[in-house]
């Protein structure tokens, strides 16, 4: 028997989390020490996880099986697919630079780490599951915790409203999505939750055609589909650093990722029916995000509504059904992962030394913190798609793919890519150059040796993922090439 | 010796509270109050220990005592949770004033478990009404208990009142049933109903008042918030657990046994009576100002969620109750427990009165965290297990829309107990000065708290035996 590796990832931040409580709550540096090692060892199983997927092998690897309830066909079945597995070293990065991030909160750090923990281990419990009721169980273990952190620790002015939308929005996309999943279990007949066995019970198109859509937008709340993306800026904005970047880092990913699993891959006629819906509503996302985010004077908020509208182009890949724009929708499923993740870092650490986010009343802040206005540039320019970036390894295909199946569409959404360049570079420029106000002169700190380090790292995978494309895209392949058998295409 | 196995739970439960009895005069006043409680509690969980060795029934259902009860899993599985949640209720009751020091509170909670228990194995109509009489009176008196507060007082009242005219209903029911089959064993009616009658129906209505008001259905569920908020709030604990699953187990028995060919039609019935009973439970819960009334409103809720597990009249569904129950039993015991933990020292119930609870007691919070968001359908939690199995066996069925109700409904609950957990977690006490102002945990709560702490999450996690236990109950039925 192999080492039951997955088993291991997700239940190590559960078990960090359970330690963490044991902890004194005065003894605040054991608790960040304790942390940053269950984060530190979490990151490198799933970094080992990733580089030993055997891309030639293709299908679900590293699978384990344990039944949890045979009376009605529940197990604990775990396995990730070139789909998933970059999700979880996503998963694994967003939870390490997050630890390091939040290392000064100095307000019941044990508690803030145990819930971030909880979180991250029902994030990836939800990217590793083949078990259509264990997802549903991760699932809701990664939202609820979101209440608490961001009601919290979050920012003082909009944390309760903003907290309670966004676990309300969550929820209840979430049991729209279940009770779906429970006509699926009926209707197959199979006894089985065992999402391998569901690809291929062959439900008649009429039922697809009907259950589709509650699967899949129940989950693509998370993923922030509009309409039903009012939640995330204003969750993205009242969480606490760290949050946000788990939120728009890595839960987002996680709705699309669900929608993408459970929806398009056990209902693919649904799938084929509704995507000029998908489409259609994506599009409003990628266009009406970006240019809501050009007229945002907080900073945050420029942020919250750019992950508003990358999802949308994910929702997009996804909608094409094609090769070419699957691919790209996973890849920008990692990309902008960590391209958020670097902007929220960012964002807070501005925030916690100007202790404003307004636009008009920032500048200048290249001086103090250089890292930080080089790291932001960085992620600008992968958000407007760069060649040499991420970002461009993402967004090209899916624009592809869009233009294979609707030229018109393409060129409506490629407007964002004008407008996501022109609002980057304003905010750069009104933040980070310019000249500083006079009553941040000298204020200003620098950043911490932990911030330098997240800020690095981030800006290395974006780099690295670039200029070798080759590091995430054959994974990906895989992946889709199993989706499109699924599809009954090529 | 086998003849006596089937009733052994009781017979030891009798003898525990004549010992309680007959010991209580011999204790001095200062030792009253833990030799009392320890010796309830443990008596209790010694007997849990006992019959779960040696008086499990056999595969075979068998009617015993003349068919005035039947040897079954649900009914063994019922009392087992009845017997644990009596003990942990006298847990509860050790440090409550004026309570805790009394033989007699003891000895009124031991007689109301014997009530529960005979109400989950009865098989006879008489037995039945016997049965839910001998977990109600004591019950009257214990909500009443604390003689010297009005509160108290006016909800042992209100209670016997309700209690009293629904139960002359129910007898008049069952009087009518007895009156046109000339039968009085539940298994011997099956034949009676066959088709649906003005004279069914009339006698589905009587009986379905009198057990409503024990499960607190709508819409006869208005004493709960006015009994849980006055009685002693173990009782309160207990009344919404242990008597309220009583009562589910006497539905789920005798619509099964006595009406099974008119399913169709109470269906109907029970599945507008859970869907009116969700969506008032949770929208007045919504608006309280007190947890224990917002508890009380809540547990009006649950019994409509485990009713959709009734209204699917399958083996599935059966099991889904009886696995909700499983895991609500445990959830609101520890609620209430924490509400008694936290009221005892704060002197309030009031809602205010949790602002910065997280800060004076951090692993209390963290108790409350687990039991309210088990009540609220979160993983991994036995709450959450529980309503998806009752959703699941009502979509099976064909009952979409009420599935669709019950969903909207946990989302409306979801607000309020995340609304109390914002008090806990996020508010600060007047003054922000909490840490001088700790909520200590005596032995008994600490054991009792982290006993149901432990059993919501091993409920929620490792669900696959407890489903077996609750579909065994459920077999037993079909």
């Amino acid at each position: 028997m192999q080492f039951p590796i997955l088993s291991v990832i997700v239940f190590t931040p559960m078990t960090a989390a359970m330690l963490i409580l044991l902890i004194k709550s005065e003894r605040k540096n054991e608790i960040r020490v304790t942390a940053l090692a269950a984060a530190t060892f979490a990151l490198i199983l799933s970094l080992w996880v990733y580089f030993n997927y055997d891309k030639a092998a293709a299908g679900y690897q590293f699978v384990e099986k344990y039944n949890w309830m045979p009376m009605l066909g529940i197990s604990l079945h775990f396995g990730v697919d070139g789909m998933s597995a970059p999700l979880v070293l996503l998963t694994g990065v967003v939870m390490f630079t997050g630890v390091l991030i939040s290392w000064g909160i100095d307000d019941r750090p044990r508690e803030f780490f145990a819930f971030m923990f909880i979180l991250a281990s029902g994030v990836f419990g939800v990217f590793a599951s083949l078990d259509l009721f264990m997802l549903f169980f991760f699932y809701e273990i990664a939202v609820f915790p979101m209440y608490l952190l961001i009601a919290i620790w979050g920012w003082i002015k909009t944390r309760e409203y903003a907290a309670m939308k966004l676990t309300l929005y969550l929820f209840i996309g979430s049991v729209v999505s279940l009770i779906g999943a429970l006509a699926m279990y009926w209707q197959s007949g199979l006894q089985t939750f065992d999402m391998l066995a569901l690809e291929q019970a062959a439900f008649s198109p009429a039922f697809q055609k009907l259950w589709f859509p509650f699967v899949f937008f129940g989950f693509a709340v998370l993923g922030g589909i509009f309409p039903f993306h009012n939640w995330s800026p204003d969750g993205h904005v009242a969480a606490p650093t760290a949050v946000s970047m788990f939120h728009a880092g890595v839960l987002m990913k996680l709705g699309a990722f669900a929608a993408l699993r459970v929806g398009i891959m056990l209902l693919p006629d649904g799938a084929k029916f509704w995507s000029p819906l998908i489409m259609g509503l994506a599009l409003v996302n990628i266009v009406y995000g970006a240019f809501i985010a050009m007229v945002q004077t907080d900073f945050k908020y420029v942020i919250g509504f750019s992950s508003v509208s990358h999802m949308g182009l994910v929702m997009m890949g996804f909608s094409t059904l094609t090769r070419v724009g699957l691919t790209g929708a996973g890849v920008q499923m990692f990309s902008h992962g960590v391209m958020t993740a670097l902007f929220f870092a960012a964002v807070g650490m501005v925030y916690d030394r100007a202790h404003t986010r307004d636009i008009p009343k920032l500048g200048g802040m290249v001086k103090p913190m250089p890292l930080v206005a080089v790291a932001f540039i960085i992620g600008g320019l992968v958000s407007m798609g760069m060649p040499g970036l991420s970002g461009f390894v993402a967004e090209f295909p899916i624009f592809m793919g869009i233009w294979q199946v609707k030229p018109l569409v393409a060129i409506i959404a490629a407007v964002s890519i004008v407008v996501t360049a022109a609002y980057i570079m304003l905010v750069i420029r009104r933040v980070f150059f310019g000249s500083m106000p006079a009553e941040f002169e000298g204020h200003i700190g620098t950043i911490t040796a932990q911030d330098k380090v997240a800020l690095v790292f981030l800006c290395v995978i974006m780099i690295c993922l670039g200029l070798t494309p080759a590091l995430m895209v054959p994974w990906v392949q895989t992946g889709v090439q199993h989706l499109l058998s699924l599809l009954g295409g090529a | 010796m086998t003849v006596i196995l089937p009733i052994l739970p009781e017979i030891l439960l009798l003898a525990l509270g004549i010992l309680v009895l007959v010991l209580d005069p011999f204790w001095k006043d200062e030792n009253r109050r833990l030799n009392l409680g320890w010796l309830t509690a443990g008596g209790l969980f010694l007997i849990l220990a006992v019959s779960l060795a040696v008086a499990r029934p056999g595969e075979e259902a068998a009617l015993v005592f003349g068919g005035m009860l039947r040897d079954d899993w649900l009914g063994f599985v019922f009392k087992m949770f009845f017997l644990f949640g009596a003990a942990i209720t006298a847990l509860f009751m050790m440090d409550v004033e004026g309570v805790g020091r009394r033989a007699e509170s003891y000895l009124l909670l031991l007689a109301a478990t014997l009530g529960v228990n005979l109400m989950a194995s009865a098989a006879d109509l008489v037995m039945l009404y016997l049965a839910i009489e001998t977990t109600s009176i004591p019950l009257y008196i214990l909500a009443g208990f604390l003689t010297g507060d009005e509160k108290s007082t006016e909800s042992g009242f209100k209670y016997m009142l309700f209690g009293a005219l629904t139960s002359a209903v129910l007898l008049y029911g069952f009087s009518l049933i007895y009156g046109f089959s000339g039968e009085t064993g539940l298994y011997a009616l099956a034949a009676s109903f066959p088709t649906l009658s003005l004279l069914a129906l009339g006698i589905i209505f009587l009986v379905l008042v009198g057990l409503s008001f024990k499960v607190s259905l709508f819409p006869f569920h208005f004493w709960a918030p006015d009994v849980y908020e006055g009685a002693p709030t173990p009782v309160a604990g207990f009344l919404s657990t242990a008597s309220k699953a009583a009562g589910f187990a006497v539905v789920l028995r005798l619509f099964m046994a006595v009406f099974p060919s008119l399913a169709a039609n109470w269906s109907v019935i029970l599945a507008i009576l859970a869907t009116l009973t969700m969506t008032v439970g949770n929208l007045i819960a919504l608006t309280q100002k007190n947890v224990k009334r917002m508890l009380a409103y809540s547990s009006i809720a649950h019994a409509g969620y485990a009713m959709i597990g009734v209204v699917a009249f399958s083996q599935l569904g059966t099991a889904s109750t009886v696995f909700y129950l499983i895991a609500y039993i445990l959830t609101n015991l520890a609620a209430f427990g924490i509400v008694t933990a936290f009221g005892r020292v704060a002197g309030s119930d009031d809602m205010k009165a949790y602002y910065g609870l997280s800060r004076r007691a951090p692993t209390l919070a963290l108790m409350m965290l687990v039991a309210f968001l088990s009540l609220a359908g979160m993983p991994p939690f036995g709450g959450f297990v529980g309503k998806v199995f009752v959703f699941a066996a009502a979509i099976q069925q064909g009952w979409i829309w009420l599935a669709v109700v019950g969903i909207l409904n946990s989302i409306v609950g979801l607000y309020y107990y995340l609304t109390v957990l914002k008090y806990v977690y996020l508010y600060r006490m007047e003054g922000e000065e909490e840490e001088k102002h700790p909520i200590p945990l005596s032995r008994p709560y600490a054991i009792a708290l982290t006993v149901l702490s432990i059993g919501i999450i091993a409920v929620g996690v490792i669900f696959g035996p407890w489903f077996g236990l609750a579909s065994g109950a459920a077999a037993s039925l079909f």
